[in-house]
């Protein structure tokens, strides 16, 4: 059975359709990379998937391990292990770090009825992720993103992820931003991730993520559908053609 | 000549009357008393029209006819859900009376004197002397003039020279309402000498309900070098008015921090005013205000730097859910010879409500060249970014609310930080949430020491 199963979706910002009938297959242990140009519909999409109530989906169907995944809230998708790293972490003054990801943890624990875990048991684990994203112990206590750099941020996002263990992380444009130190750090983050229950979906505008992430799959987005789909090397010719060559290729993929 | 048409009648006839119980106290006690009626009397209670009290009207409190509060019994097992007795060093106060019964006084540090003002008024007055009704601004506020009229009992502390007192002393003053309106006016004198260090509660709470009416006064006085701490809890009934005047005066290099959480009450009106006296000398006045239904909290602060070299850092954030009223005052004072003076304010509100309402006025008045003053306020609503945010990593809407209230107070409660204190802090604060029930999430305590910050 497929992890994600995306088919014909729709879905509408504010009246505006933004995607145009995506159909998309994820199988677990599957990399997959979205690639298009800005306003393509690349983020829409990671967030109907986390279930951002301002997207409205008005056509088509997400089931998410073997399950309606447009019949979840925010909260059922993330506790079913669904995972999306933001492109703007958001900033929480007053929370620390270690309290959010306990909170956090504790939250996807309950809902799977397992025990939750005491501060002493999580701080370790914590640490142990914090470590593998090369973050100094001090974000532990530090406010949930308060005053962080853009590269601690997307580090952070991926401290959270590698502490979920969700099994289909949503990146989206986690690279964006980040000076290349700091892309190898999020990537080795990533690619330690890596097993065959677990999928990814990988948002991106660049091609240089793909150096450092490898995906199996590249689809590329343009207006709202994907128009391209291809291995790895599909995001080398994206990077040499640039995205006008997708635009023009299908005919039928405008109205 | 005084005229006393301003101030109800009702008022002289109490005045007199206790008046004739505290005839045994020294002179110059008993003519503060007469010249603090006497400006009340002059000026009776203030109007929206005083600029002081432009957004808290008093009316309800100036037509009530209160009665001094008579005592009554409690037990300690009815204390018992305070969480007051938790502390080794716990004054109780019940109709502003003290109760030696129900107090605990754990031995501390020789030449500490922790207890009742009133008792020391009747054993030792030339003590209280040199401060007792000196720092207090009676001609400028009604209510300290009004509460040293009626001086009740409260708690003294002396804290004499090098000595550190350890353990915070908890002082609790229990509102047991009557059947008709009562009222009584607590007063505390806290004084830590050079080099002291001492940490005191003050926390207002009532048994039961009806119309009750507490007017507070403290002066803190901080000499040269002192490290203090003060606490004001106030979590009174629904038709409770709390109204408390903290004024603090501070040494050469002392250092203050006085902390607020204002949970419940009708009408609270919390005055704070520190004035920074000596050279070198800080101030952290950080408070949480959290009103529910039609509860109005006014937080009227006054900041009076006097000195080179001070420093106050002013964080006062509120919570106003329902139809309540929020008021949050600043004034900074900075006056001629006070250089090189470093005066922050930040309010920052949280409406959870379209009824709620907040007004908030900074107020700088800056005599001197070389300072830096800065004050900003934000009103707020939940932020939907951060409430996706926390959803999205699985934590259920109302968990997620809970946790941004909590975040919002846990920049107040972070500067609260005495550990002794920080759980019991907490709790309170927890137990005063709207969504409270909702939420069973881990302990705070994992947070960490928050610097001073600026919120533009």
């Amino acid at each position: 059975m497929s992890l994600l199963e995306i088919k014909n979706l729709h879905a509408s910002v504010n009246g505006n359709e933004i995607l145009k009938g995506i159909d998309l297959t994820v199988n677990p242990g599957e990399v997959h990379s979205i690639m298009g140009p800005n306003g393509s519909g690349k983020s829409t999409l990671a967030q109907v998937l986390a279930r951002r109530e301002s997207y409205e989906v008005t056509a088509g169907s997400i089931m998410f391990d073997g399950k309606d995944l447009l019949e979840m809230k925010p909260e059922d998708a993330a506790c079913e292990g669904l995972f999306m790293a933001f492109q703007y972490p958001v900033e929480i003054p007053g929370i620390s770090n270690a309290y959010f990801l306990r909170a956090a943890l504790n939250a996807v624990l309950k809902y799977r009825g397992q025990d939750e875990m005491d501060a002493i048991d999580f701080l370790p684990l914590l640490k142990e992720k914090m470590r593998l994203l090369e973050m100094d112990e001090r974000f532990l206590n530090r406010p949930v993103n308060e005053g962080f750099s853009g590269g601690e941020k997307k580090r952070n996002e991926i401290v959270q992820m590698a502490v979920l263990e969700p099994k289909l992380a949503v990146l989206d444009e986690t690279d964006s931003g980040l000076d290349i130190d700091a892309l190898k750090i999020v990537a080795k983050g990533v690619n330690a991730m890596r097993n065959k229950n677990r999928a990814m979906v990988l948002v991106t505008h660049y091609q240089r993520l793909l150096d450092y992430i490898v995906p199996d799959f590249v689809h590329v987005l343009v207006n709202g559908r994907i128009v391209k789909s291809g291995g790895p090397e599909l995001a080398l010719e994206l990077e040499e053609k640039g995205y006008s060559w997708t635009e023009a290729e299908p005919a039928g993929a405008r109205r | 000549m005084i005229t006393a048409t301003q101030a109800p009648e009702k008022y002289l006839e109490i005045f007199d009357q206790f008046g004739s119980r505290t005839a045994s106290h020294p002179h110059w006690l008993q003519s503060l008393r007469q010249d603090a009626f006497a400006r009340f009397s002059e000026t009776g209670f203030p109007t929206t029209h005083d600029e002081d009290w432009r957004f808290t009207n008093v009316a309800a409190v100036a037509s009530t006819p209160f009665e001094l509060a008579a005592s009554a019994t409690v037990s300690r097992e009815q204390l018992e859900p305070f969480g007051a007795s938790q502390f080794a060093c716990c004054l109780v106060f019940v109709n502003g009376l003290f109760s030696g019964e129900l107090s605990t006084l754990r031995p501390l540090p020789k030449g500490v004197t922790v207890g009742s003002l009133a008792a020391q008024i009747k054993n030792d007055p030339a003590t209280l002397e040199p401060h007792l009704g000196r720092y207090l601004n009676i001609p400028r506020d009604v209510f300290a003039a009004l509460n040293t009229s009626l001086m009740g009992d409260g708690v003294y502390v002396h804290v004499p020279r090098g000595v550190v007192v350890e353990i915070p002393i908890y002082v609790l003053y229990v509102t047991v309402p009557g059947a008709t309106p009562t009222m009584n006016h607590p007063r505390n004198l806290i004084v830590a000498e050079e080099n002291s260090q001492v940490t005191v509660v003050e926390d207002y709470v009532s048994m039961g309900e009806g119309i009750t009416f507490s007017n507070a006064a403290t002066e803190l006085v901080a000499g040269d070098n002192a490290n203090v701490s003060h606490y004001m809890i106030v979590r009174e009934g629904d038709q409770a008015y709390n109204f408390s005047t903290l004024r603090i005066q501070q040494g050469r290099h002392a250092n203050v921090a006085t902390h607020s959480l204002l949970l419940s009450g009708a009408l609270v009106r919390n005055n704070v005013h520190p004035v920074l006296a000596g050279e070198g000398s800080e101030c952290l006045i950080n408070g949480l205000f959290m009103a529910n239904g039609r509860q109005h909290m006014d937080n009227y602060m006054l900041v009076e730097h006097a000195s080179p070299h001070c420093d106050s850092r002013q964080f006062y954030n509120g919570i106003l859910n329902g139809q309540s009223h929020g008021v949050f005052h600043g004034r900074i004072i900075v006056h001629k010879d006070a250089q090189k003076t470093d005066a922050k304010q930040t309010n920052r509100n949280l409406l959870l409500s379209d009824d709620a309402q907040i007004d908030t006025k900074p107020q700088l008045e800056i005599y001197a060249d070389d300072v830096k003053c800065t004050h900003g306020a934000t009103i707020g609503q939940f932020d939907d970014n951060a409430l996706f945010y926390l959803r999205s990593r699985g934590l259920a809407e109302a968990a997620a609310r809970h946790v941004l209230l909590l975040a919002f107070a846990n920049e107040c409660l972070d500067r609260m930080n005495s550990p002794q204190l920080r759980d019991h802090l907490e709790k309170l604060v927890v137990a005063g949430m709207p969504e409270a029930a909702t939420f069973a999430g881990p302990r705070l305590g994992e947070g960490a020491e928050r610097n001073w910050e600026e919120v533009g």
